[in-house]
């Protein structure tokens, strides 16, 4: 073990854009700043480091930016557990590769992201039926899908960018379904000319996988096969039909990955974490950046991660900087609105569809009058590994039950882990117990 | 981009390095990384860490998840299949 305890000004969790800004930031303005990933190197999903493809400038620029800035970058790492530590300011349980350690910061900025909302549909555990945002991290960490069947079938723009690659990578994408109707869609499209170079990006997009229909009002049934997805069944309400697939990639947007903020005690409202102007949330000396403040994409992430970090040092944003991401918060509810999931797509699981994947549970086992918390306590729903991030944004959306309480670790552990937190409390003079 | 070897379920494969381990066993058509509490096999479904359907045994230690980590020559992986 080399370190058990780390200090620093500023801890930053997650190092996709809005973490990468925040943390080049913060070290920029003087801070100590640390940030820690999951990933192998920062990028978040977005910026994922591609093997086959090169990132885009603007990911380039932020990783030299963050690498010049003097930030501590810890790969692999991921943060379970967040408290009030000495000194008013915050201790964090952190786990990587070589076990267990703490961080304690005065300062946190939660840039967590976001992950995919799935629904259970019949046959959506089988292999090869993937997210959307999913086949598109594996296709960056080098997924070979070249003259492979493909079916996309979900909802949102997040569709373009993954089409786009697979087509690019020489997947026979068959049909891209999005759920949301027609009239919503063209809706969205005609006030992208607002925003010229977005509208840019999605043409560019859709002439990647121009040979292949977009069906819009149009979603998933079923998924079919064995050992693997072979078909799937899609249907537009009135019709419906069997296609011939070998990966199957289906999911509904995105959720705010909210966990570690309604951990610390920040106040959370329809899912997302509430902060003020300067991205402070109701805890002090906790701000929050990116997708979990409320889904809004790559460039309002980078403008949020800015204002955090800069906040969290105890500068402040300039106007031009808050001026942007209150422009860009616009777009985001517009897609929201575009993209709004129809009743159909939160009723696509039969009886003996399994909800919960890490334990199994089917729909028929649950009562539609319990709430997350009885569904844990009588059926182990979301008691699994992924501690309820799949099932629990699916059985918010079927069953209307709001997401039940967080209690750390927020992930799996080692048990290394654990005794290293308690040691290290014990040993330290002002221990936060 | 040059192949490395690692070995899965005994088995000697040539993979890309810098390739994630779920991606390596996905272009080997490996689909079962892990078995359900009720016996159905599972792959990668959010591919970032998220769902843990990807767990397979990477050099003895149980429950890695496959899309996270990356493959390192000699690599030792067991998925579901070597388990039944």
């Amino acid at each position: 073990m080399t370190h058990t305890l780390r200090e620093c000004d500023v801890l930053v969790v997650g190092a996709g854009p809005a973490g990468m800004s925040a943390a080049a930031r913060a070290a920029e303005s003087g801070a100590r700043a640390i940030v820690a990933d999951e990933g192998v190197a920062p990028g978040g999903q977005i910026w994922r480091p591609a093997l086959r493809s090169s990132s885009p400038v603007v990911a380039q620029r932020w990783a030299a930016r963050l690498a010049g800035s003097g930030a501590v970058v810890l790969r692999s790492t991921s943060i379970v557990e967040l408290r009030r530590g000495a000194n008013d300011g915050w201790l964090a349980l952190a786990e990587s590769n070589d076990g267990g350690f703490q961080i304690a910061a005065r300062s946190i900025v939660l840039a967590t992201g976001a992950r995919e909302r799935f629904l259970p549909f019949p046959g959506w555990t089988l292999p090869n039926v993937v997210g959307i945002g999913g086949a598109q991290a594996l296709l960056k960490s080098g997924m070979s899908v070249r003259g492979r069947r493909v079916v996309i079938a979900g909802t949102g723009p997040l569709i373009f960018p993954v089409a786009a690659s697979l087509a690019r990578a020489g997947a026979m994408l068959v049909v891209v379904a999005e759920q949301a109707p027609r009239h919503k869609v063209l809706r969205f499209a005609a006030g992208l000319w607002r925003s010229p170079a977005l509208l840019a990006r999605a043409a560019a997009y859709r002439a990647a996988f121009l040979r292949t229909p977009y069906a819009t009002g149009t979603w998933v049934v079923a998924a079919h096969g064995e050992p693997a997805v072979q078909s799937v069944t899609i249907t537009d309400g009135a019709s419906t039909r069997a296609i011939e697939c070998d990966l199957l990639c289906a999911a509904f947007g995105l959720v705010p990955n909210v966990e570690l903020a309604r951990l610390a005690g920040c106040d959370v409202a329809e899912g997302r974490v509430i902060v003020d102007a300067r991205q402070a949330t109701s805890m002090a000396g906790l701000y929050c950046a990116g997708e979990p403040t409320g889904i809004g994409g790559v460039d309002l992430s980078l403008a949020e991660g800015e204002i955090a970090g800069l906040a969290a040092a105890g500068r402040q944003a300039d106007a031009a900087l808050l001026g942007r991401a209150s422009a860009l918060r616009r777009h985001a509810a517009a897609i929201d609105e575009a993209f709004a999931l129809r009743a159909e797509v939160k009723a696509l699981a039969k009886p003996d569809t399994i909800v919960c994947r890490c334990e199994d549970v089917r729909m028929r086992e649950l009562d539609p009058r319990w709430s997350a918390r009885q569904a844990k306590l009588y059926t182990r729903a979301g008691m699994g590994a992924c501690q309820g991030r799949i099932c629990g944004s699916a059985l918010e959306c079927v069953m209307g039950w709001p997401a039940d309480s967080v209690r750390p670790p927020t992930q799996p552990v080692r048990v290394s882990t654990f005794l290293q937190d308690i040691q290290s409390a014990q040993s330290l003079p002002h221990g936060a117990h | 981009m040059s192949a490395i070897n690692i070995i899965v379920d005994g088995r000697t494969l040539a993979v890309e390095e810098n390739a994630t381990v779920a991606v390596a066993l996905l272009d080997a058509r490996e689909y079962a990384f892990r078995t359900s509490v009720s016996g159905e096999a599972r792959g990668p479904l959010c591919g970032m860490g998220v769902c843990y359907e990807c767990r397979v045994t990477i050099d003895g230690v149980p429950h890695r998840r496959a899309c996270l980590v990356v493959v390192a020559a000699g690599m030792r992986i067991e998925t579901a299949a070597a388990r039944a």
